[in-house]
């Protein structure tokens, strides 16, 4: 087999990485920041669960978790391995981005809820206007790394038979006997996609970055 | 007689087993400037927070106009609409520029149409000296500006009251001027104002009434006239001469 078919071979499945990251970081966006606020906004009652959430998410390692989820969500409703392997990753990235979402939410001063209260808004109205706006911009640079996490975490799902980039690697390296050449060609595309994307986050920080004088 | 705006019945707050006043009665009438003055720690601030329901009293009464505010079914949102807070610390939107900082709540609380809540916006930076300033963010503005944006925020939403909490504490004392000036100008305007300060200076020459607090109590109220030159407490005057000795040397110094 030569090269070019080789290396063709392991990056076609880039797009099977790339579905499951898309799939899993938004999902783990919009969980994540909804926990968050709740954890912060909610109460006790509320604010111990969510913390007993995190706890447990984050206590066990990921692989485990993708099967636990995939064997009750394939069990109970009829996903393919991709869907579910991309919710479960999504699940678990809810957790740590549930966390960097309350760091952030923490770090906004509070006199800034007060201020909006005074002008007569609720609080659910501050929330939106006022608070979250400063924190997603707070979160960036500790978002950008828990993006990097799930891009490289997307590779998990290969134990779920998804042919993404590390499976494809795995099957071609067991069919030509190349294994440092089919790992190599996998781990630069991985690292691509991981240098792209913290790049991109990183425009994003200075674009949406608040003017103040130095 | 005056318009009564804001009456304050027999107010306490307790946090713990600190009483911070206690057995508060104020009135205000339209158009008055309240000074409210007294050593830290006294509740003069709690006062304020109370007075627009940022802080729930433990018990008493509040009226604003004829409406009680403490009452349980009360809207607070729609309280606060009316009630404008100033803030030691300015407390500006940080994310915002200074015309999005005043224009925000005409839209989102007053569901005014964006065109006109612009045009307001500027106006009212204009009238705090600011129209320059638009489209500067709060890091972008000294501390002076930046109080005067948050009074323009809070003018915007049409009080019927403002509240200050001490807000030339934070400043650097060339910056003090500029705030007081803007005060100054809407005590004058007919503006209903509690103010809670330090500056002897403006409260000698815009304050209608004085009220002296110490350890969670009114001590003493009148003119300042009366407070200056005939105390009826003795508290009164040594807080007074004490405080009165401190600005008139740093006058001198300057």
């Amino acid at each position: 087999m030569d090269l070019g078919r080789f290396i063709q071979y392991i990056a076609s499945g880039t797009a099977y990485t790339l579905g499951v990251t898309l799939i899993a970081l938004p999902s783990g966006l919009i969980l994540g920041l909804l926990f968050a606020v709740i954890y912060v906004y909610g109460g006790k009652l509320v604010s111990r669960i969510m913390s007993f959430y995190s706890t447990i998410m984050r206590g066990i390692p990921p692989i485990v978790l993708l099967f636990i989820l995939y064997f009750i969500m394939s069990g109970s409703i009829n996903l393919s391995p991709f869907w579910a392997g991309s919710i479960s990753l999504g699940i678990i990235s809810s957790a740590y981005q549930m966390e960097i979402i309350r760091g952030a939410i923490l770090s906004v001063s509070g006199g800034q809820m007060i201020a909006a209260l005074a002008i007569g808004m609720s609080r659910i109205e501050a929330i939106r206007y006022i608070i979250l706006p400063q924190t997603l911009r707070l979160a960036i640079p500790p978002w950008s790394n828990e993006a990097a996490i799930v891009i490289k975490d997307s590779s998990l799902v290969y134990a779920l038979g998804v042919p993404e980039i590390l499976r494809r690697a795995q099957l071609i390296s067991a069919s030509t006997q190349q294994p440092f050449l089919a790992y190599t060609t996998a781990a630069l595309i991985y690292f691509g996609l991981v240098l792209l994307t913290n790049t991109m986050l990183g425009r994003l920080e200075k674009r949406l970055r608040i003017p103040a004088n130095p | 007689m005056a318009n009564q705006i804001l009456t304050i019945k027999n107010l306490t707050k307790i946090y713990g087993e600190n009483t911070i006043f206690e057995g508060i009665d104020l009135t205000v009438n339209e158009g008055d400037t309240i000074v409210i003055i007294g050593p830290s720690g006294t509740g003069k601030s709690t006062l304020l927070r109370c007075i627009n329901l940022l802080t729930k009293p433990n018990g008493g009464q509040i009226w604003l106009d004829d409406d009680e505010i403490t009452a349980a079914d009360v809207n607070e949102e729609n309280v606060r609409q009316h009630i404008g807070m100033v803030f030691q610390n300015f407390l500006l939107f940080n994310h915002l520029n200074a015309l999005e900082n005043v224009k925000l709540g005409l839209v989102k609380v007053k569901k005014m149409d964006k065109a006109a809540a612009e045009t307001k916006a500027l106006h009212e930076l204009e009238r705090v000296g600011l129209s320059d300033r638009a489209h500067h963010y709060p890091g972008q503005l000294s501390g002076g500006q930046q109080q005067r944006v948050a009074i323009a925020r809070a003018l915007a939403m049409d009080p019927r009251i403002m509240l200050f909490d001490e807000p030339t504490s934070a400043l650097d004392p060339e910056l003090i001027g500029e705030v007081l000036e803007v005060m100054r100008k809407l005590s004058l305007a007919g503006m209903t104002m509690v103010v809670v300060t330090h500056e002897m200076g403006f409260a000698r020459e815009v304050a209608d009434r004085i009220v002296f607090m110490e350890k969670g109590s009114i001590v003493e109220q009148g003119p300042p006239d009366d407070l200056f030159y005939r105390p009826k407490n003795q508290r009164t005057r040594e807080f007074l001469w004490k405080i009165t000795e401190l600005y008139g040397k740093k006058e001198k110094e300057a």
